[in-house]
């Protein structure tokens, strides 16, 4: 469970990026995440580069993911820098694509989807650099209207439809093994 | 009575009379147009686009426009440039004025665009004026002499006329002004609703800049003696480390070189050269070494406050663009005055500029004035060699950096509120870092160094006014110490008989692209990426070429042998090259080589002919810009020239803040079809290059797209199969697979790396892939020879 307090945790986490009026709804309770992804009919996970850099008590962040993914049945696009780390791992499904290119994709109302059942309607982010998720979750915001979006890293992203508040890296993790083993 | 001529600026020597009296009456506001030599003496036919009107290329816009479609992500929500608002533009919002997202994200990247033309076009006007002023009007243009006889190739394709003198290139200022000014009205309320005109904008800005670099620095290199088009430009030193501080030292910071030349000349004059050290920042640092060699370059725009700080420059010169705007500040913390040289940057200090020199050095010396506006380039010089010659004893060196007793008790006193790390661009784990001081070990804060960008906002959101970045540089002192690299001066433009050796190899493929880093220091990780990333392309035999802060940072890197990449690879324009053309403005040579290239090398007419010389770069010239730091909206405006061209820039995740990419789309069939020049058949070509604007992650993924982007659909199989190569072995290098794509950049199955034709095969027949014709590719339907009947 996210352990809320101040008024801090639902700053964005670079200061100066406030946003505008549309702001994320909070994820204070794992809880929060399964609902929205047992009610989406065709999600996506989307992974930036630093699934491969952060260490966390159980091994990388990309372990996680994964885990997350296979709970799930979840598609996953990733950096391409970091596709290797997936099938490394055995996890073969892995697509490897740039961060522009997939919410590009998904600003397309069009386009087939990553697996060919149309329109996604919920995509989770985790992974990223602070300021490539706040942008990229922009575009998402405001192009991809049917679309609802969740940031799964340990700060508030104003852009998502869901984000977590800033959190300790400890509760970051908490609430990702809740998450995981609530899906499974 | 009054007589109207419209001004045509090819024949732009204008009379205006304001009365005039004569047998018939009396004429009121006559204005006469003469023609002028530079249209007439050039034998070319002029093509349909000279002196473009911000409307004469939209169609070539709408073309890549509509391959390469614009991906927004607001910095915003939004718009508060009228009394209306603020208005929220969320999703499908609209303004009080009726504008949405798309146009109000479109109208802000025009804005920045019209900031960086405005900017170099405003430091062409300065630099040619003086130079005019100094040297006259008749002043020969001449950038390589027999070397380069298309002396101007972005002036000659965009306005028609042919430069001769520094007269002709003062001629050619009035047209980009004009431009600069409609383009700026397009951004008024009420002026455009649809996003791709104001992107078409975006282009025509950006294009008007290519013009301002060109003509600002082949005025340089003619008037102040740059290496001419010289691959053996000399070394020269660069790095906080080699700056003699022993003597007295002069810094220059900026992008117009003048005030720097000057202080050159007033030292060779008196005999005082070898006894101060000129040691510059950026831009004017580049321009003052090419000026001459013995002047030292401390590094790019970001070592700015860790060099003022360190208290080793003795005065501080200013001129324009991309200066810290707490310079003055600064500077008074190490007691050392600053003499402000441009009236676009005049810090609030006094002008002086008609005051009497040893009148101006007795008040900065005695520190009775902090600095002083000099708009006299020789005089500022004059005033900064004598100020430094008698404050270098009285400051001592004095340095804003603390001590390591001030770190740790720094570290006693922070608040561990993370306000520094949230106020980080890179997210620096200064708090975790300055935790690890409390015993007096600075490691953790040094290791910080390198990926620092030095822009202070640490400090400034510190609540209790730590000086975080001071301890950062404090921690990295014996590194900084030990920064002392080589780079090679800017060579300026690139030879006629370089393009001639180089022309047929790189437009059939052979050679795999011209990969050029350019831009800013706003880097997501350091320099040592760029510099790593240049090293990668140089060995696999891409020409290489690298500008501004960009160039400086390759210097600085050394491979196992102790040498930069300056000295390990030559400047030759040529296959394993890694050229330095120079500053901000010599990225008008990277544009230009590849104009040439259909100039000189496909003999395609150059003069006015705007589209079809895009329209063959983007279609056979494999070159891929890289503004990895890119921050700046002069490098906006820089990057939107390339596009217009048709070349593709790739910049680092920091560049996705300029908030909207240019994106194709390989999984669209539809958008990759060309003219075949030979039938007029419409022939499907693969998503090359794939995209116009793109952002990437990680150098990694960078390096990999820079490949990618480098093919083109007139590339011969043999220099497909090599740019294949470089492709297919950076993506199993980097991410450890085979590219999907692949299959879309085989034509025929000649196309397909030898020593990969196995994987690739397999690919291509779980693909269902088909074989293709090669077109003689063109988006333009006039330049169609011969139709297919029916």
């Amino acid at each position: 469970m996210v352990k809320m307090s101040t008024a801090r945790q639902t700053e964005p986490w670079q200061s100066a990026e406030v946003p505008g009026p549309k702001k994320a709804l909070l994820i204070n309770d794992p809880r929060i995440v399964l609902a929205l992804i047992k009610r989406s009919k065709n999600p996506i996970l989307i992974v930036g580069h630093r699934a491969a850099e952060i260490e966390l008590s159980g091994g990388q962040l990309v372990d996680y993911i994964i885990r997350l993914a296979e709970a799930a049945n979840l598609p996953v696009v990733s950096s391409p820098s970091i596709q290797g780390e997936f099938i490394r791992r055995g996890f073969k499904r892995i697509i490897g694509m740039p961060v522009v290119d997939i919410a590009n994709r998904l600003t397309d109302a069009g386009w087939a989807g990553l697996n060919n059942k149309g329109q996604h309607d919920l995509a989770l982010l985790i992974g990223f650099k602070y300021y490539v998720g706040w942008l990229i979750l922009s575009g998402l915001k405001h192009f991809s209207p049917n679309l609802k979006t969740v940031s799964l890293d340990m700060y508030y992203q104003p852009h998502a439809s869901w984000s977590f508040p800033n959190i300790t890296r400890e509760e970051w993790e908490k609430n990702l093994n809740a998450i995981i083993s609530g899906l499974g | 009575m009054g007589i109207g001529f419209k001004l045509d600026f090819e024949k732009n020597l204008r009379l205006r009379i304001g009365e005039i009296k004569s047998d018939i009456g009396v004429l009121k506001n006559i204005e006469v147009s003469i023609g002028k030599v530079i249209g007439e003496e050039w034998a070319e036919e002029i093509g349909p686009t000279p002196f473009p009107s911000i409307v004469d290329l939209r169609e070539w816009d709408f073309k890549l426009l509509q391959r390469y479609k614009p991906f927004y992500m607001p910095f915003c929500d939004l718009c508060c440039l009228c009394t209306f608002g603020k208005c929220d533009l969320t999703g499908d919002k609209r303004g009080a004025c009726g504008l949405n997202m798309t146009g109000q994200q479109s109208r802000i990247v025009l804005l920045a665009c019209c900031i960086g033309a405005a900017t170099h076009t405003s430091h062409a006007r300065h630099l040619i004026e003086h130079l005019i002023g100094k040297f006259g009007r008749d002043r020969p243009l001449d950038v390589g002499g027999l070397n380069v006889e298309v002396e101007a190739p972005i002036t000659r394709l965009v306005c028609g006329v042919k430069p001769r003198t520094l007269g002709d290139l003062e001629d050619i200022l009035g047209y980009l002004e004009r431009e600069i000014v409609r383009l700026l009205a397009a951004t008024h309320t009420g002026q455009e609703e649809s996003n791709l005109d104001f992107e078409s904008k975006v282009f025509h800005a950006g294009m008007i800049d290519h013009v301002a670099l060109e003509i600002a620095d082949i005025a340089q290199i003619s008037a102040l003696g740059f290496p001419k088009a010289d691959p053996e430009a000399p070394l020269t030193e660069i790095g906080l480390g080699v700056v003699d501080s022993t003597k007295p030292v002069i810094l220059v910071i900026g992008h117009n070189v003048p005030p720097a030349a000057a202080i050159v000349d007033y030292l060779m004059d008196n005999g005082l050269y070898g006894g101060v050290e000129v040691t510059g920042l950026c831009c004017t640092a580049h321009d003052v070494t090419r000026y001459n060699p013995k002047a030292k370059i401390v590094g790019p725009i970001s070592w700015q406050l860790r060099f003022i700080r360190s208290g080793v420059a003795d005065v501080i010169v200013v001129d324009e663009q991309c200066i810290r705007a707490d310079t003055l500040i600064e500077a008074q913390k190490i007691r050392a005055p600053v003499i402000a040289t441009s009236d676009v940057n005049c810090i609030g200090l006094p002008n002086r500029t008609g005051d009497e020199v040893n009148k101006i050095v007795e008040d900065l010396v005695s520190g009775s004035q902090p600095g002083a506006l000099i708009l006299d380039p020789a005089k500022a010089a004059e005033v900064a060699v004598k100020t430094a010659l008698l404050i270098a004893p009285k400051r001592m060196k004095f340095k804003s950096l603390p001590d390591t007793s001030d770190v740790v008790e720094g570290a006693k006193n922070c608040r561990k509120c993370d306000d520094c790390r949230r106020a980080c661009p890179n997210d620096l784990p200064i708090k975790e870092a300055l935790a690890q001081a409390l015993n007096g070990n600075l490691d953790a804060l040094a290791s910080l160094y390198d990926e620092c960008v030095g822009c202070a906002r640490c400090e400034s959101a510190c609540p209790i006014n730590l000086p975080l970045h001071s301890f950062i540089i404090k921690a990295a002192e014996k590194k900084l110490k030990e920064e002392k690299y080589k780079i090679r001066v800017g060579r300026g433009a690139i030879q006629d008989v370089e393009i001639r050796s180089v022309g047929s190899p790189i437009v059939l493929g052979e050679i795999p692209g011209v990969v050029a880093f350019v831009g800013c220091a706003n880097y997501p990780r350091g320099g040592g990426e760029v510099a790593e990333m240049a090293v990668e392309f140089a060995k696999r035999r891409y020409i290489v070429v690298a500008s501004g802060c960009a160039a400086m940072s390759i210097a600085m890197h050394k491979d196992e042998e102790g040498k930069s990449p300056y000295e390990a690879f030559p400047g030759v324009f040529d296959a394993g090259g890694i050229v330095n053309v120079g500053s901000c403005v010599s990225n008008a040579h990277i544009a230009g080589a590849a104009i040439k290239i259909a100039s000189i090398f496909a003999r395609r007419r150059l003069r006015g002919n705007y589209e079809e010389i895009a329209d063959y770069i983007l279609n056979r010239v494999g070159a891929v810009g890289v503004a990895w730091g890119a921050m700046s909206q002069k490098a906006a405006a820089i990057a939107s020239g390339f596009w217009r061209l048709g070349i593709p820039v790739i910049v680092g995740p920091h560049g996705l803040k300029y908030r909207r990419m240019l994106l194709g789309r390989k999984d669209k069939p539809e958008d990759w079809y060309v003219y075949d020049a030979r039938t007029g058949e419409k022939v499907y070509v693969g998503p090359a290059p794939e995209h116009l604007f793109y952002a990437a992650e990680t150098k990694e993924e960078a390096m990999v797209m820079i490949a990618k982007l480098c093919m083109r659909p007139n590339d011969t199989t043999r220099g497909r199969a090599i740019k294949l190569s470089h492709y297919i072995d950076l993506h199993k290098r980097f991410f450890g697979t085979m590219p999907d794509d692949v299959h879309l950049f085989v034509r025929t199955l000649a196309d397909v790396p030898l020593t990969m034709r196995d994987e690739v095969i397999k690919i291509l027949e779980e693909k269902g892939w088909k074989e293709n014709i090669i077109p003689d590719p063109t988006l333009l339907p006039r330049l169609v020879r011969r139709r297919v009947s029916g």
